[in-house]
């Protein structure tokens, strides 16, 4: 039977894990490596890893440290920050992700979208869709390279992602991140309904409640959480975690 | 077996490096290469791929390996297992592009294609699935009850003749999720990462097949 899946989000700064608010405030919560250690252990659905700097920095992907990742990694896992061309994909999908994420070369060229899937096909290309609440105009599109709101709507750009050869659409809420509070429900409903492909929600979530909601109402396909997953407790204090399959199939009926 | 040349065939298409990370997890240590000469080599082949229909028959025709695969697979018989794409390939053809396939295996591939009732499904079938098995095969033994198997795909192999299909998966149809015609093995699911159900399909291939 096939199976929605529940992804932890793992945000990358200078190789070692981060975890942020409102896309702000990067703590540093451990070592990439000792996390997917823990995560296979856990037998998880798939990791997303985010180097969130790569891209305002200018960055090359961190090839070194997704060889380190891609060994220890017996799941799936997609790897998104800083791709620009066709050979940096080539790099990553060989050395053993794998799924790509465009964010912010595919807001500035949405050919590259094309071009990849064309090569790499549709199912290698994840398109993430940062959104951000505007109190005029609704839900935008984000530039987090930019630190900036667009003025493009979500759910055309997702329909225009999948007509170009998207696989996937990886939606992530600002205003959610790191909060607890649940998903954007209406923003993932939204989405998820105007795509033939599936749509991963994330950012909000605070409880596995919260993971079933996002799959029930929210009509996703996939549940992606950092905090939930990495922080344990009020204090949030640093504890890797998952559901058991058990836990899992209580969750997702 | 042991001692076995086990070579996974690198033709610019995917995630070569977690086939072999998972083999190396069980002690065996494959070559990843796209040397004509290493693959006439091989005692056991592996055809991975992630990518397009076309752009791997372009690439590996580029690298001047269809001579020495059919060889290999046709005429020594030399086992060869296809991994999503790769398995796509030993097809004569696909809905995905306009090229010819290896044509090892009566079939073609196909898009997914849902009734209007069952429209909600998303292509691509990505995520975790169960296989059923319709024919006893090496490959799957030791299968636990609660195995599942990572698809990420958007096409799949459809065999003429149903006894060359090992398993089936429920994605709005069953569809083939492994076939075997004699040397021959498909695998629509991603075995090297698929947790320990996968390695088990891996280690199944290299030392019982």
């Amino acid at each position: 039977m096939f199976k929605n899946r529940i992804i932890p989000c793992l945000l990358l700064s200078n190789k070692g894990l981060v975890k942020t608010i409102k896309f702000k405030n990067p703590r540093y919560v451990g070592d990439p490596i000792n996390a997917v250690k823990i995560f296979n252990e856990k037998e998880v659905d798939e990791i997303a890893f985010l180097d969130i700097n790569a891209s305002k920095e200018q960055r090359k992907p961190a090839f070194d440290l997704i060889a380190d990742i891609a060994s220890e990694c017996f799941f799936p896992f997609c790897y998104g920050g800083g791709i620009r061309t066709i050979a940096d994909i080539r790099k990553i999908l060989f050395l053993g992700a794998e799924k790509v994420t465009l964010n912010s070369y595919a807001l500035e060229n949405p050919g590259f979208i094309k071009e990849a899937a064309e090569v790499f096909g549709s199912q290698s290309i994840v398109v993430s869709i940062d959104i951000k609440r505007n109190l005029f105009e609704g839900l935008r599109v984000y530039d987090s390279c930019r630190g900036k709101p667009t003025k493009l709507d979500p759910v055309e750009y997702a329909i225009l992602a999948e007509k170009i050869g998207a696989g996937e659409i990886f939606l992530n809420s600002v205003d959610k991140d790191g909060t607890y509070t649940g998903y954007d429900l209406e923003a993932v409903e939204k989405v998820s309904s105007a795509v033939n492909i599936p749509v991963i929600a994330c950012g909000g979530a605070g409880s596995l409640a919260d993971v079933t909601a996002a799959i029930n109402i929210g009509k996703a396909s996939a549940a992606a959480a950092g905090s939930l997953f990495v922080f344990h407790g009020k204090h949030r204090a640093v504890l890797i975690n998952y559901p058991s399959i058990e836990q899992i199939r209580e969750l997702i009926k | 077996m042991v001692g076995t040349k086990i070579v996974i065939i690198d033709y610019g298409m995917g995630n070569l490096g977690s086939i072999a990370n998972m083999l190396g997890k069980i002690g065996y240590q494959a070559i990843i290469s796209s040397e004509v000469g290493d693959i006439a080599g091989a005692g056991k082949l592996i055809l991975p791929g992630v990518g397009s229909f076309d752009e791997g028959m372009i690439n590996l025709k580029k690298l001047g390996l269809i001579d020495v695969l059919n060889h290999k697979v046709k005429i020594e018989k030399v086992p060869i297992m296809g991994i999503c794409l790769g398995l796509q390939l030993f097809t004569r053809q696909s809905a995905e592009g306009t090229l010819a396939g290896l044509g090892w295996v009566q079939a073609s591939t196909v898009k997914f294609d849902f009734p209007p009732k069952r429209s909600n499904l998303k292509v691509p079938h990505m995520g975790w699935n169960t296989v059923a098995i319709r024919k006893p095969s090496l490959i799957f033994n030791g299968l636990e009850k609660e195995a599942r198997f990572y698809f990420a795909h958007s096409y799949h192999v459809r065999c003429d003749n149903q006894d060359d299909i090992l398993a089936t998966t429920d994605y709005g149809y069953e569809f083939a999720s492994a076939i075997q015609t004699g040397n021959i093995i498909g695998i629509q699911f991603h075995p090297e990462k698929s947790h320990k159900y996968g390695l088990n399909i891996l280690k199944n291939y290299v030392e019982a097949f």
